[in-house]
């Protein structure tokens, strides 16, 4: 696979599958202004995958939807730290947090791309991803003397940018995001 | 606490109160703030207060018909039908 | 009646609005928290049906709408909460009662989601009957209460358009995909008929009679039917009531009357997904209960 092309899709997998994940909370966040914000922070991440998939998508001949859909799940380049099913909430912060950081650092070095494509993308990105930092940020001064919390951060801290191989969660995700997709021919539109 | 929310909907328009959320600070505020009146690109600009910090003025007195400094304390129509009837009248008498 | 109740009553069948802050009739005031309330928790259950379906969308764009719908309305559950505690009950307050089954919510919303014909329909119908309502509810006597219909029927619109897109898609598209839309309209058809409430004459109605509502059940009906029925004609789409027709000269709809005793059954409580959605609500608040509190304390 070409470089460039491998390198948009570890980001893009990364966004799409955190996206999905942080979609789980839309309805059933711990109040409701916070479901609001946090599912416009999943959009945001899905929004992203997107973008990155459509580029990677002319590189390789084929749709940011088939990249995104039709793959394996094994064939899928995101982190273990993004796969996780996560349904307490300072779970889901501790991990909010650590992404961000990471993925800060990740697109400082995509702005700075000779690829200008990469770098106009990644600005583009980094733009909307200030306001997940701010909320990372205001959520961790909250959290941040909460046991639970303090446990979160130290149990996903290392599975940051670990890509391994994946987990049986990755999976289980996969076979509910393509159920209704793979219910008919490839090519159906929907 | 309760926020008050005033959006813009575009420059030079006038804030028009929006509605108010539920927030424990500023920054949780503004975050809101932002998403409930901002998310679709619908305001060019919030302002953003602490219901608290809001004062609510509702009582006017007006006993004795202030009406010198108001539009309806010139009821002109008779006094120009006079006037333009003299006129009339001192133009027909000049012919 | 009091004069003073009197005077109100004759105030806001003029087309009067009132604030907050202003004197209500005692009768007037629990009957507009309890109407606003049942919207604040349709809104809130509302979300359960599609959310499973956020995590099946089948393409990129799909998942984009569908998230930002049901966001969408749970800021519409914020919203009016927010104008239900102004009336003086906490939004804790409506959640207590909503999970207690004491305060109830909008019959469709009790029903299961079983394909995504199912998110195709309830876009395009469900929501469409939802928002007669809530236009008639722009004009509404409670001011705060009409101006949050303002920007809810304004985000509301892409809604409509979404389900549309979903739906025209899926009946050109494959035989199977046509058959979900015929499946799932099946069986939304019924709750549909009955989502705007029993026939009750609008001068007996209180909602009407306070201009808590400037429209009649049904003539709430008759304008769904009369917007819908033929963009499902037009499709090819049966509806599953062989009385279905409109009658050219008095330009109302004639219809099999719905089932009232399963409109009533449903909205108290005993719809098919009533207790499991009521239990999900239930598990997220405690789950969650520490979070308030930190922030609480803080």
């Amino acid at each position: 696979m070409q470089e460039r092309a491998r390198l948009l899709l570890e980001i893009a997998d990364d966004e799409l599958i955190l996206g999905w994940r942080d979609s789980e909370w839309t309805g059933i966040a711990p109040f409701l202004e916070e479901d609001v914000a946090f599912s416009s922070i999943a959009q945001n991440e899905v929004g992203h995958a997107r973008a990155l998939y459509e580029l990677a998508a002319n590189d390789l001949g084929t749709m940011a939807d088939e990249l995104a859909f039709d793959r394996p799940p094994d064939e899928y380049c995101c982190s273990e730290l993004v796969e996780l099913r996560l349904p307490e909430w300072e779970r889901t912060i501790a991990r909010h947090v650590l992404y961000e950081q990471a993925d800060a650092q990740r697109l400082e070095r995509l702005k700075a791309s000779d690829d200008h494509e990469v770098a106009g993308l990644a600005a583009k990105i980094d733009r909307e991803e200030i306001y997940h930092r701010l909320h990372a940020e205001m959520w961790h001064e909250r959290l941040k003397d909460e046991p639970r919390y303090v446990e979160a951060l130290e149990e996903l801290r290392p599975l940051v940018g670990r890509r391994n191989g994946h987990s049986l969660e990755l999976t289980t995700l996969w076979e509910e995001m393509t159920s209704v997709r793979h219910s008919q021919p490839a090519g159906t539109k929907w | 606490m309760i926020y008050e929310v005033f959006r813009q909907e575009r420059k030079g328009q006038a804030f028009q109160h929006a509605g108010s959320v539920e927030a424990t600070d500023e920054r949780f505020a503004e975050a809101y703030a932002r998403e409930q009146y901002g998310r679709r690109g619908e305001s060019v600009a919030l302002w953003v207060v602490a219901r608290d910090s809001v004062m609510r003025i509702e009582e006017f007195v007006d006993e004795l018909n202030r009406n010198y400094h108001r539009v309806d304390g010139y009821p002109l129509k008779e006094k120009l039908k006079e006037a333009r009837a003299r006129a009339g009248k001192a133009a027909a008498g000049d012919r | 009646m009091e004069q003073r109740e009197q005077d109100f009553l004759e105030y806001v069948q003029g087309g009067g609005q009132v604030e907050a802050g202003d004197w209500m009739p005692d009768e007037y005031r629990a009957r507009l928290r309890k109407f606003i309330e049942m919207h604040g928790n349709s809104e809130l259950m509302g979300v359960l049906p599609e959310r499973e379906w956020i995590l099946r969308a089948p393409t990129l764009q799909r998942k984009l709408a569908l998230t930002a719908k049901v966001q969408d309305e749970v800021g519409h559950a914020q919203l009016i909460y927010r104008v239900v505690e102004d009336l003086g009950k906490t939004r804790e307050e409506c959640l207590d009662d909503l999970i207690s089954g004491k305060s109830k919510f909008h019959n469709v919303f009790h029903y299961p989601t079983r394909t995504w014909g199912d998110v195709g329909v309830i876009a395009w119908l469900v929501d469409a009957a939802a928002i007669i309502s809530q236009k008639a509810l722009l004009k509404c006597s409670y001011a705060p209460y009409a101006r949050i219909m303002k920007k809810i029927c304004w985000e509301e619109s892409f809604h409509i358009l979404h389900g549309r897109d979903v739906i025209l898609t899926l009946m050109n598209g494959t035989d199977d995909q046509r058959e979900l839309v015929q499946e799932a309209l099946n069986r939304w058809w019924g709750p549909l008929m009955q989502f705007h409430g029993n026939p009750i004459p609008t001068e007996d109605d209180p909602m009407f009679i306070w201009r808590i509502k400037s429209q009649g059940n049904d003539e709430a009906r008759q304008q769904f039917l009369d917007g819908y029925v033929p963009q499902i004609w037009e499709l090819g789409l049966t509806v599953p009531d062989p009385e279905l027709r409109k009658d050219e000269e008095t330009g109302r709809w004639h219809y099999t009357e719905p089932d009232w005793d399963e409109l009533m059954s449903v909205v108290t409580g005993h719809g098919p997904k009533t207790e499991d959605r009521l239990n999900l609500r239930r598990a997220a608040r405690e789950n969650s209960a520490w979070v308030r509190s930190v922030l609480l304390a803080a």
